[in-house]
């Protein structure tokens, strides 16, 4: 970024340039960029996106469900994207750059608006964007759980009953893609934005401006995707195969929109998290003292920018076949629908494992800190996500083992598939060599870790029933995949992200959840959980489909069972709810800085955080896991004496500003 | 199957006083993980779906039977391995120390890199074999399929001579249809097979994805527009077939399903030859559209001439065409 200039570097945002504009006056808070103006834009940018959409496309056949096209939807949608971002001033600096102004101060400043308004504007704070994530994508989990209710509430009986057929796909399309969407950013997002440059020690991420743009990608694509609802929803589930996904009404235009939208936001942010790794470690942080989670964020960001411009792609194309009618996806007139699944699911098995690893990376720093023991093998824990990452792209033909593309090659997709489960494996033997004569500590991070080995073995064990192309031939696009993913997505990531919020919470917030809450909350999660999913792996080997509202009729008593389990396990969610709800605004338990006496760097800091995470950048004296070392170093010396860093610097550009 | 990952965690570290936690692992492992495959093997295994009713299911129940087998040790090896840590190594209220500093260990980790290789070379050999073997194993295999099955191909069809019988399975929102080129391209809304009999399926699409899966054969087949998918199986027992639409095509999806019976083959050709003559007086032959591997719904060579309608007959002629919304699945 030939922008940022050295000045930048030293001053994060958050101190730097008097607080205000050029003229040192700050404006009043409804006049400066934000939510409120972010929305006038979007509704603006909508009605002008329509408008201009009508116009181009007035020739076009008119559907027959509604009064338009999708020209007018997806432009408005393009437009009312634009808009939202401009008027939360996203594109601010870069005219006053391109005019040759100097920058607003306000609109960087984050960390020094005062209260609750930095979190409604584009703060360019990397923790400020952390706790953004976390509580959209809280909002973003809770929608699509709500969706999931209304699905187990469907198959209570097995003739639909409840909602008529097109409901019910609305329904499973917005769970499906709502949480697929929720689940690629919801460690990424709220910790890996904010714990990401604590850990590695660094002041600040080295692009702000494209993290909080990813974020504010984010609440565009909810609001898209939930505006399908208004069409009717989109047939195709979240995979939206072609050609259904043409046929479709204008639901699909939104469904294709806002997981493009999606796409764009992820790839910001890995890009974000590249370059922040890989350059603002601070002196001493060597690649093989880097924290578990972090090289858990740097494998996936990779993962993000490789493989989402696919679905970016394929959602472009995709809407050009809705809207201008070319055909890239139409078999009857040169099209293929077999590269739209191609495109999918090479996007889509990365993105599974975007999802897996960043709960890879977050049981072994809890692992760590509960056992009171060194990582087992960090280098093959390392290793272990480096290889999940780098087979992830050889795999995706798996997901069409019996669509007749390519079926020669099937014997080389199941053994990929099957050689990925060496690394994963991996992540096991990490694990359980640092359980080895360890100190256990059953706190509730502690819990949620060792639920997720539990789910996620279960997961990944059906997984090897399910790359064996033979048993595959019974098992693929039924309930036991279902179950599966769910094993590996919902048993292993969000299990994951509770660890992760009851470990780290204390940190972001100073504030520390009821422990009896947080304890019934696991054991009605982990209980209700293994009952809601463990059934549905015969319910597939019994012969139901997924995405079916009609079952055969000796299925419905485990159905039923499954569905009473699903409503348990929302009632698990509640308790999280409130304990969050009741623990952030009532009861305000205060946490002393580092409750686990856990060693990295993060826990060194006080709490919360400072603005600029470190008063001086912190030298890195030794590994963050160096537990039951008697004479240890100290992970980190906070107060270097200034000559250290300047020598650290030596020779790179803005050095004399350690000095 | 007996290579096992981590069999002896860590043993060196250990000193000659304290129990021997790798030791006592092993046993316990080796009575469970043992218990666990007799059971699967012997208890479960008759029972696992998708039965044997082809042979195509046949060697799917014997392959998921073989993969638990080889499965089981390893989950039971896991949990017993936490379960028995969690127990053993919890820290006692009070003890506020570290555990012991164990950065690594080579032995455990070569042992457990070579023991999940060679699990996972075991698995994609037996995979591979039980793929080419069997045929495809049920599962589409494309235009062109490389694993066939044996049966001497022939365009009319007599009971007890090995003669394959071709199938055309037609999906459309939201209804299978069966054509059988070898009885003058008839066609029936159920699926009829004879038992004994090696089967191609042509399994395409008018529309949309959908997927063939006929659950007790241990078939299962995309039906793409455009593509001809053939996938192969032998019926083995006489009895009735669920077909299910295995891949979502719309908002009928759960409503896409009929049945088909496996009967023996004299019965099997009275039906079908039955079904030809009926079709041929009635004028459905002549209005269907010629048999071809692929229909293109766009092209509607019958246009002009008069469709019958018959009831029991899905589909003749124009009326593939235009999905139309029915009121009741």
């Amino acid at each position: 970024m030939a922008i940022e200039t050295h000045q930048d570097r030293v001053e994060p945002a958050g101190s730097g340039p008097p607080l205000g504009g050029p003229g040192g006056v700050l404006r009043p808070w409804w006049l400066r960029p934000g939510v409120h103006v972010g929305v006038i834009g979007a509704a603006v940018g909508y009605i002008l996106g329509h408008l201009l959409g009508n116009f181009l496309s007035s020739a076009y056949a008119q559907n027959a469900l509604s009064d338009s096209n999708d020209v007018p939807i997806v432009l408005g949608y393009a437009f009312g994207t634009i808009g939202w971002l401009a008027g939360l001033g996203v594109f601010n600096d870069l005219g006053r750059q391109m005019l040759g102004k100097p920058l607003l101060a306000e609109v960087r400043r984050g960390a020094g608006e005062t209260g609750l308004s930095k979190y409604f504007r584009y703060t360019l704070d990397h923790k400020v964007v952390g706790i953004q994530y976390l509580f959209g994508m809280i909002a973003y989990f809770l929608t699509g759980g709500l969706f999931a209710m209304a699905i187990r509430s469907e198959l209570l009986s097995p003739s639909y009953h409840l909602l008529g057929p097109n409901q019910y796909l609305m329904v499973v399309g917005e769970h499906g893609t709502m949480m697929m969407m929720m689940m690629s950013s919801v460690i990424l997002g709220p910790f890996g934005q904010y714990f990401g440059p604590l850990l590695i020690g660094s002041k600040r991420v080295a692009f702000p401006r494209l993290e909080a743009l990813g974020f504010w990608l984010t609440p565009a694509a909810y609001v898209i995707l939930l505006s399908a609802v208004l069409f009717g929803g989109f047939p195709t589930g979240w995979t939206g195969y072609e050609p259904l996904a043409t046929q479709a009404t204008q639901g699909e235009d939104a469904y294709f929109f806002a997981f493009g939208l999606m796409g764009l936001s992820m790839i910001l942010a890995g890009f974000n998290m590249i370059v922040t790794i890989i350059n603002y470690r601070a002196p001493g942080m060597r690649w093989s003292r880097l924290p578990m989670f972090v090289w858990s964020m740097f494998t996936v960001s990779f993962l993000q920018v490789l493989a989402v411009p696919v679905l970016v792609g394929a959602c472009y194309m995709a809407l050009m076949d809705r809207t201008f009618q070319t055909a890239f996806f139409e078999n009857q007139l040169g099209g293929s629908s077999f590269l739209y699944e191609d495109l999918f699911w090479f996007f889509g098995h990365p993105e599974v494992y975007i999802l897996a690893l960043p709960g890879f990376g977050i049981v072994a720093e809890v692992v760590a800190v509960f056992c009171r023991k060194p990582l087992f093998g960090y280098k093959v824990a390392a290793a272990g996500m480096l290889g999940v990452g780098i087979l992830s792209f050889f795999v995706w033909q798996h997901h069409l083992f019996d669509s007749g593309i390519n079926p020669d090659m099937r014997p080389l997709f199941m053994l990929t598939t099957e050689l990925i489960s060496i690394p994963t494996g991996f992540i096991f033997l990490v694990a359980m060599g640092t359980f080895w004569k360890a100190k256990i500590r059953f706190s509730i991070p502690m819990l949620f870790a060792l639920a997720f080995y539990f789910n996620f073995l279960i997961g990944g064990i059906s997984g090897v029933f399910l790359s064996d192309v033979p048993a595959d031939t019974t098992e693929h696009g039924s309930f036991f995949v279902m179950a599966h993913f769910h094993y590996t997505i919902m048993g292993g990531l969000i299990f994951a992200f509770f660890a992760g919020v009851y470990y780290w919470l204390p940190k972001m917030f100073g504030i520390k959840l009821n422990e009896r809450l947080g304890k019934l909350h696991f054991w009605t999660m982990f209980i209700f959980f293994n009952t809601t999913f463990l059934p549905l792996f015969a319910l597939g080997l019994m012969g139901m489909p997924r995405r079916v509202f009609e079952y055969a009729r000796n299925l419905e008593t485990l159905n039923d069972w499954v569905s009473i389990s699903a409503f348990c396990l929302g009632v698990s969610i509640l308790i999280f709810l409130v304990n969050f709800v009741m623990s952030m605004l009532f009861w305000r338990e205060p946490e002393v800085s580092n409750p686990w006496r856990a060693r990295s760097l993060e826990w060194q800091v006080s709490t919360p955080p400072p603005p600029e995470n470190f008063n001086r950048v912190p030298v890195i004296l030794s590994g963050p896991y160096d537990y039951g070392v008697k004479d240890a170093l100290p992970v980190a010396d906070l107060d270097p004496p200034p000559g250290v860093i300047a020598a650290a610097y030596a020779g790179a550009p803005g050095e004399e500003a350690y000095r | 199957m007996t290579t096992q990952p981590g069999d002896e965690p860590a043993e060196p570290a250990q000193p000659a006083t304290g129990p021997r936690h790798g030791l006592r692992l092993f046993l316990i492992w080796l009575v469970l993980a043992l218990a666990a495959d007799l059971l699967i093997w012997f208890v479960w295994k008759p029972h696992l779906p998708p039965g044997t009713m082809s042979d195509a299911a046949r060697h799917q129940q014997f392959d998921i039977a073989v993969l638990a087998i080889s499965g089981a040790p390893v989950v039971i090896f896991v949990l017993l391995y936490f379960i028995y840590s969690i127990v053993v190594w919890r820290a006692r209220p009070g003890d506020d120390s570290d555990g012991e500093p164990i950065y690594g260990n080579t032995k455990v980790q070569a042992t457990w890199i070579i023991g999940t290789t060679v699990i996972v070379m075991w698995l994609f050999v037996f995979g591979t074999v039980e793929l080419v073997v069997p045929a495809g194993a049920g599962a589409g295999e494309g235009p062109s399929p490389i694993w066939k099955l044996a049966g001497t191909t022939s365009s009319t069809w007599t009971p007890n001579t090995n003669t394959t019988l071709q199938v055309q399975v037609i999906g459309q929102q939201w209804t299978w249809t069966y054509r059988y080129p070898q009885f003058g391209g008839m066609e029936s809304s159920e699926l009829m097979l004879p038992v004994d009999t090696p089967v191609t399926f042509h399994v395409t699409s008018l529309d949309v994805i959908h997927s063939f899966w006929a659950y007790q054969l241990g078939v299962k087949a995309d039906a793409n527009p455009q593509v001809d998918n053939v996938a192969y199986v032998t019926p083995k027992a006489l009895g009735s077939v669920t077909v299910r639409c295995n891949e979502l095509c719309g908002i009928w999806h759960g409503a896409m399903f009929n049945y088909g019976h496996v009967v023996s083959p004299t019965a099997f050709q009275s039906w079908a030859s039955g079904v030809q003559s009926k079709e041929q007086s009635d004028g459905v032959l002549a209005a269907l559209p010629p048999y071809a591997l692929t229909y293109d719904p766009t092209v509607i060579p019958q246009l002009g001439k008069n469709l019958p309608k018959i009831d029991g007959i899905t589909g003749a002629a124009g009326y593939y065409y235009p999905p139309s919304d029915p009121v009741t699945p």
